[in-house]
């Protein structure tokens, strides 16, 4: 995707957002909503829990966990807990797009609807194209964007919920691996700036290791320690 | 309780409300923060060091269905798409032959 883009007006940078979702974007995360549609029929649920889920939770790890504790007949409280954890990373997510897609003398609660459609893909292409953008034009190009990747998903759920027997398996674990190869070719992309490029090193290195000394509080402790010491390290320079 | 078609309701409400909880916080704290603040410099690495710990994570220790696949093959999936971006400099091709490398090694691992 190219960095530099710019738009007249704020309908033009909806569409332009609309566009640029509608490829690489769609398809990847798209796959991985397949295997979360087929998930859901494995389990027991009807196609309309599957896109009730993928509607109103829109975050995938969460919704995997979802249903296997409900596959498992698991009670709400330890599904709350487990979907939470899962999600903390969304609140360093929403800390850093708000701030930059702030409509001027808009308050806070503007953005109570627009938060619920942040996930990893739409935040990586804002923090990337979005200081390039006049700020006036990042929430139209974010709302483009991720409308298109919603949809997607929506549909998605469904078609993987109706398909599972038609494609091989060897077919469908390969469409939800599209979604961390292409994230990592996404940050690769990106690997621009030595601050974001540390973060991002850091965090892959610390991850898996975490991730077995605690499953659930392992995202957050990456993100602090590797994005803590990447950027204490690259304080001097410039971002 | 469980048998009843209410249940499944309940864990997706839960599910969602655990979810947009963390995107509601998001909004309360983020009310004050500076794009050009220290503050927002430091979260920004957070959330990059946490995000791409969390796909690396998918790769070598996934949950859910790519658990049956071997870390061999992800890995080696992972590799080819990483050679052929480095190559063409082209992200969908990449990843279309990266996951259709995994698809390959599943299908004859199969047979």
């Amino acid at each position: 995707m190219k960095t530099e883009l710019s738009f007249p007006d704020r309908q033009a940078a909806f569409r332009g957002g609309l566009r640029e979702a509608a490829g690489a974007p769609a398809l990847a995360i798209g796959a991985s909503f397949l295997g979360f549609g087929a998930l859901v029929r494995e389990s027991g649920l009807t196609l309309w829990h599957g896109l009730i889920s993928t509607a109103t939770t829109w975050a995938l790890p969460g919704q995997v966990a979802m249903v296997e504790l409900y596959a498992v007949g698991a009670g709400l409280v330890a599904i709350a807990l487990a979907v939470g954890a899962s999600a903390t990373r969304l609140l360093p997510m929403v800390m850093t797009l708000l701030p930059l897609m702030r409509q001027p003398g808009a308050p806070q609660r503007h953005y109570l609807l627009w938060v619920h459609f942040i996930a990893l893909t739409g935040w990586a292409v804002i923090m990337r194209v979005g200081p390039s953008l006049p700020p006036a034009l990042r929430l139209p190009f974010f709302q483009g964007f991720t409308l298109v990747l919603w949809a997607t998903t929506l549909l998605a759920t469904a078609i993987g919920y109706l398909l599972p027997t038609v494609l091989p398996e060897a077919v469908t674990l390969s469409l939800v691996f599209l979604t961390p190869l292409y994230f990592t070719m996404l940050f690769l992309e990106d690997l621009r700036g030595h601050r974001k490029a540390l973060s991002l090193v850091l965090g892959a290195l610390l991850g898996p290791p975490l991730f077995l000394l605690s499953p659930d509080w392992s995202l957050m402790l990456t993100g602090i320690l590797g994005g803590s010491l990447a950027f204490v390290l690259t304080r001097n320079k410039r971002a | 309780m469980q048998e009843s078609w209410l249940w499944p309701l309940a864990v997706l409400a839960v599910a969602a409300l655990a979810t947009y909880v963390w995107r509601f916080l998001g909004v309360l704290l983020s009310g004050r923060i500076n794009p050009e603040s220290a503050f927002f410099a430091w979260m920004a690495s957070v959330a990059y060091a946490l995000l791409a710990g969390l796909v690396t994570r998918m790769i070598v220790l996934p949950v859910g269905p790519l658990i049956e696949t071997p870390l061999a093959a992800r890995l080696t999936a992972a590799a080819v798409c990483l050679f052929c971006f480095l190559i063409t400099r082209r992200l969908l091709p990449s990843v279309l032959i990266g996951g259709g490398s995994l698809a390959l090694w599943l299908s004859l691992s199969v047979s």
